[in-house]
């Protein structure tokens, strides 16, 4: 396959169980996805559907009970230089300051950091000059954009984010998910985000993953297509409005289906 | 930046959010001593003064005798005059600590960090451990005389088992302390399990490891002083019994002095090293 439709990050049949005190758990059953490169892909689904079972896989995190993921066409068997974390508390080393935080990558890896561009993605941030800081003296946002840099310094070539901003408040989250989308925009990178707002799905993704829970299977893909940088009155129009709902549907419905039996005609209504 | 200094310490918990359960550990060393005004030492010193002056006072005025308590002026009489002969046997027991207590805390530390990563078998071990712990360790004292005789090797036993068991127990605490997120962010860069044990284990540990030290050094401290009392012709607690029976009662309390002082300089010296080192918990 030539490389430009090979796709970067491919996951093929991928099926995790865990064995738990109570049996085996099946987190993820045959999930199937490609990610192209330089593509933003979110995955959405109701909590326990295996989103962050899925990602952890991708990372090489964890070994598959069956299936693969291959990345740049190669099997990922344990983590990779190519991909980069961001957790979702920003899972600073609350015992280093900013530098050193920011530095752990290269100490592990035993590599050199490239001090200028790192000076360069604290600039654009807006961390410069708090290199002496310790995480406690920062807010959340702070720390989430430095747990940014730090994922971005050694310039992973996929980059994955298990709810990212989940801990953030709303504002600060969209000023986050615009930070996402400028440094996106800047330098192209893979990035796959696990996410709870839809909202920060659609602004963020060119496609978005919607997850079926127990056993998570990938339930439907939405191509998200409006032109970016995508701004406030695109975020505001009926299209956006409309896509909201239909996802919402999707992942609220598979709940409500187990949960109360509801005639699916109730469910489907159009909006008054 | 002018707005540096008034950022405020903001989401606090949040950097310990992984580490529930172990705030008490550092947090009790830190609401010790912390000086910061002058009025603050005067009051300290006004109060110092008040109590040993009215001690003074009060045994003055009621006659109390020498030998159910000693002024606190004669008590100073008697530190300074007699030191000279005190020092020697300060020496002995500073030797006893400092021996018993480097051996029992490597040992403990090296023991906490090893079983912590194999769960099996800390629980073969754990009821050992604790059986150290609670057992008085100067009971075992007489035994390692008849053994080791009257010289600095049974008490070099004694505080190396008493203090090295409490360090091993805290610091396993530290050990056990298992954020998977911070090791699962390590592992993302790919660590080895060497590198995740220096680089988060240990330096998690730390806060833990230095309260072991601590209450480790103070149990040792007791355990030397009391060996001393119970058998051998030298150290501070040989001086306790023998200035008691010898109703040298000034000379008895300035011996309990010098203990006191040693006591809090332990204290202090933790209580320093655990500011510096694991001053992101307090």
């Amino acid at each position: 396959m030539p490389a430009a439709i090979r796709p970067k990050l491919s996951v093929r049949n991928a099926t995790k169980v865990y064995g738990t005190r109570s049996g085996d758990l099946l987190a993820i059953d045959r999930c199937s996805l490609d990610i192209m490169a330089n593509e933003i892909v979110s995955i959405v689904g109701p909590s326990g559907c295996g989103k962050t079972t899925l990602l952890w896989s991708m990372s090489g995190l964890h070994r598959l009970t069956s299936g693969e993921v291959l990345l740049d066409g190669s099997v990922i068997s344990g983590p990779s230089p190519e991909i980069g974390m961001v957790f979702q508390d920003a899972n600073l080393l609350p015992w280093r300051n900013l530098d050193a935080n920011i530095g752990f990558p290269f100490e592990i890896k035993g590599t050199k950091p490239d001090r200028v561009f790192i000076d360069e993605l604290l600039n654009r941030v807006g961390l410069e000059g708090f290199g002496g800081r310790f995480p406690r003296e920062l807010s959340g946002g702070m720390q989430q954009r430095a747990a940014l840099v730090r994922a971005l310094s050694f310039k992973p070539s996929v980059l994955l984010m298990d709810e990212p901003f989940g801990a953030l408040d709303a504002f600060t989250r969209e000023e986050m998910n615009r930070l996402v989308e400028e440094i996106w925009l800047d330098r192209p990178t893979t990035i796959v985000l696990i996410t709870h707002s839809i909202e920060e799905a659609i602004f963020l993704s060119d496609r978005i993953v919607v997850m079926s829970p127990r056993p998570g299977r990938v339930a439907n893909i939405h191509e998200v297509s409006f032109p970016r940088p995508r701004s406030p009155a695109i975020m505001a129009t009926k299209e956006v409005f409309d896509l909201t709902n239909i996802i919402k549907a999707e992942i609220v419905g598979e709940q409500q289906s187990r949960y109360a039996k509801m005639p699916t005609a109730v469910q489907n209504q159009p909006a008054q | 930046m002018s707005d540096s200094d008034t950022i405020p310490e903001f989401r606090r918990g949040s950097a310990a959010a992984g580490n529930v359960g172990i705030t008490g550990g550092m947090s009790a060393l830190a609401s010790g001593p912390g000086i910061r005004s002058v009025g603050e030492v005067l009051a300290i010193v006004l109060v110092a003064i008040i109590v040993v002056g009215g001690t003074e006072l009060l045994l003055t005025l009621f006659q109390v005798p020498q030998y159910v308590l000693p002024k606190p002026s004669e008590i100073a009489v008697a530190l300074f005059t007699d030191f000279p002969l005190i020092a020697p046997h300060l020496g002995h027991t500073l030797v006893e600590l400092f021996a018993g207590f480097g051996v029992g805390a490597l040992v403990g530390l090296i023991l906490a960090a090893v079983i912590t990563q194999f769960p099996f078998v800390e629980k073969i071990i754990t009821p050992y451990i604790l059986l150290l712990v609670t057992t008085p360790m100067l009971a075992l004292v007489p035994l390692l005389i008849l053994r080791f005789g009257f010289g600095y090797e049974p008490r070099i036993i004694a505080v190396a088992l008493a203090s090295g068991p409490m360090v091993m127990i805290n610091a396993a605490t530290g050990f056990r302390r298992v954020d998977s997120g911070k090791i699962a962010l390590a592992r993302s860069y790919g660590a080895s399990t060497l590198q995740i044990f220096w680089k988060i284990r240990a330096p998690m540990a730390l806060p833990m490891i230095f309260v072991g030290l601590m209450v480790g050094s103070i149990f040792g401290l007791l355990t030397a002083v009391g060996a001393e009392m119970v058998g051998g012709g030298f150290g501070l607690g040989n001086r306790l019994t023998s200035y008691s029976s010898m109703i040298q009662m000034p000379q008895f309390f300035a011996v309990v002095l010098i203990l006191s002082i040693l006591g809090i300089l332990i204290y202090v010296l933790f209580f320093l090293l655990g500011k510096k080192f694991a001053s992101w918990e307090a």
